[in-house]
């Protein structure tokens, strides 16, 4: 890479990103309690406001790599890119009515997991575990995901030192530091730091939208002249046809599969079982659709960065080479935006990483010490001992994800991501359905969940890595869905029938109704 | 279903349906024309349901929270 740095956008990132180290150990202070105590450091206490949960699930949720790869995918394909748009408003009334129930019946009995639900309400170890290892597995490459976000902005910044480390080959620097810098707050501070450090992510986040909203298409000559520019086929999706239901289908499906995957990956449980009632998250459901506004606008940048003809500018080449249509927003920043105002777009884009990195690896902090090291390892651990393992875990997770993006190409964290999500959705018969009736037999559980995650795997992998949508074909129609959807359905329909083989409401279950509406 | 303590279904979660049939039924949608500032239907359309998803949110969160 030839990008050259400057140095009136450095000095704004760098300050940026220096104040957020700061907030980030200060937050230890902050509602101070004992950290030495899981609930205390991977859920903050459970004594986030509306407000916190806000900015908390906020940036969680919508994160570096959506804001990165959203309007790449527009900018490469146009409308199928837009679906994060309906799935993040359809995942609201979902949100709405299940998450209430899990947060009351966590709050009762003390579950800091989804997998402690899980073994609570189907006394089942296994299907427990099973959770659990889905969990932290899924969340790995997303957290490398963030990792290539930030290492866009990085490279797009100038700032690419890298250094030959003997048996690993070129590490890039900068991002060495900002993660070592992470993973040391997020350990002396827990899920404190990450909340305090949304808020100014979120600030700066809904800055560079408004100013790129208004800014960018008026220098550009409007909003009709940047659809104008778009290749005019792209602008919707192709309709169906007499042997194919067409690309339609495929993003209905999508849309509907990521809303079920994303509010039980363990990020988004560990935000919502952070808040300090019930009736935050409800709250939350109607003002959380606030960044699916900025979500909207952030996928059009895809369609200015078309208009704006960074593609074929010989100033950005070298981005484009080496991270493909996931430049197309830095160097439409870069092209439109003078100095200063780039190095706090780009500080809102790594410091928008570095949220969801951290609550990420919380919650895979949580999930492993919880269901496997205290379920499985070492029963009698103390508290303390309990609080010391998952800050451990945390940073062996982070730098797990590090190495990955280091020293193997961004396309394999991309490519399990896509499988992550399908894999999380196979949990939501235990986890979600789990909330409602506890007529599925836990063995039979286990066996849907099998059956979800082997053939999910197997549609994806017969599409070699590249989509995750399958095209169905019933009765000579082509039927495009989300294999998501798909693996679920036979996931559902095995731990139906395997249910009523082995017998319905088996084992014990330690909740009783109460607990899902106190 | 195991919960005792039921409430009767109240006829105000029947809103919560709608946001899901206007954004999954594709094919209402996915044209360009009526444009809103240049903006295509497809998009804008869509834009707009964040605001009618919450609309159809509210009445059940009201009803929700006066039953607590």
């Amino acid at each position: 890479m030839s990008m050259q740095a400057n140095p009136v956008t450095l000095t704004v990132f760098l300050g940026l990103f220096a104040l957020v180290t700061g907030l980030g150990f200060f937050a230890a202070r902050w509602r101070a309690g004992d950290l030495s105590n899981l609930h205390e450091w991977g859920l903050g206490g459970r004594r986030f406001g509306t407000w916190v949960t806000w900015f908390l699930l906020g940036g969680d949720l919508y994160t570096a790599y959506t804001f990165i790869a959203v309007p790449a995918l527009v900018f490469g394909a146009g409308a199928p890119g837009f679906f994060a748009v309906p799935y993040t408003i359809l995942m609201f009334p979902l949100l709405f009515l299940a998450f209430p129930r899990l947060w009351s019946v966590a709050h009762r009995h003390g579950y800091v997991t989804a997998a402690d639900f899980v073994r609570g309400r189907f006394g089942s170890r296994s299907l427990s575990l099973a959770v659990a290892a889905t969990g932290i597995v899924a969340t790995m490459p997303y957290i490398a995901l963030q990792l290539v976000g930030m290492q866009v902005v990085l490279a797009a910044l100038g700032m690419n030192f890298s250094l030959r480390v003997p048996g690993f080959g070129a590490v890039d620097v900068p991002l060495l530091i900002a993660f070592a810098v992470l993973a040391f707050y997020t350990y002396s501070s827990g899920l404190r730091a990450p909340a305090l450090i949304a808020v100014v992510k979120d600030l700066l986040v809904y800055i560079t939208v408004i100013a790129a909203i208004i800014y960018i298409p008026a220098k550009l000559g409007g909003y009709g002249a940047l659809f104008d520019a778009a290749p005019q086929t792209q602008l919707t999706l192709a309709p169906a046809t007499a042997t194919s239901l067409g690309p339609q289908f495929g993003y209905a499906t999508l849309a509907l599969g990521s809303l079920l995957a994303l509010f039980i990956y363990p990020h988004a449980v560990t935000g919502i079982l952070s808040s300090s009632s019930r009736h935050v998250i409800r709250r939350n459901a109607m003002i959380l659709p606030a960044y699916s506004v900025a979500l909207a606008l952030i996928a059009l940048l895809g369609y200015m960065a078309i208009a704006s003809g960074v593609k074929g500018d010989p100033a950005y080449a070298s981005g484009f080479a080496a991270f493909g249509n996931n430049f197309a927003v830095p160097a439409l920043f870069l092209k439109m935006f003078p100095a200063w105002f780039v190095g706090l777009a780009f500080a809102a884009i790594a410091i928008g990483a570095l949220v969801p990195a951290a609550i990420m690896s919380i919650a895979c902090a949580n999930l492993f010490t919880r269901n496997i090291y205290k379920e499985w390892l070492k029963p009698d651990c103390t508290p303390q001992q309990e609080a010391s393992v998952a800050k451990i875990v945390s940073i062996v997770v982070k730098f797990g994800a590090l190495l990955f993006v280091l020293e193997l190409q961004s396309t394999y964290a991309i490519q399990l991501q896509l499988l992550g999500g399908i894999w999380m959705v196979q949990t939501l018969p235990a986890v979600i359905i789990g909330l409602y009736t506890r007529w599925f037999n836990p063995m039979g559980l286990l066996a849907g969940w099998t059956a979800g995650i082997v053939s999910g795997t197997v549609m994806v992998w017969q599409l070699a890595l590249k989509t995750s949508t399958y095209p169905l074909v019933l009765f000579g129609l082509t039927v495009p869905t989300y294999a998501a959807i798909l693996a679920l359905a036979l996931n559902i329909a095995v731990a139906v029938v395997a249910t009523l083989i082995l017998g319905k409401r088996a084992g014990t279950d330690e909740t009783v109704p109460g607990d899902y509406t106190a | 279903m195991d919960d005792k303590p039921r409430r009767k279904f109240h006829p105000v979660y029947l809103l919560l349906l709608i946001p899901y049939v206007a954004l999954l039924w594709v094919p209402f949608y996915n044209q360009i024309e009526p444009r809103l500032f240049g903006i295509p239907f497809f998009y804008w359309f869509q834009m707009s349901w964040i605001v009618g998803g919450v609309a159809c949110l509210y009445p059940v969160y009201r009803h929700e929270e006066r039953n607590k």
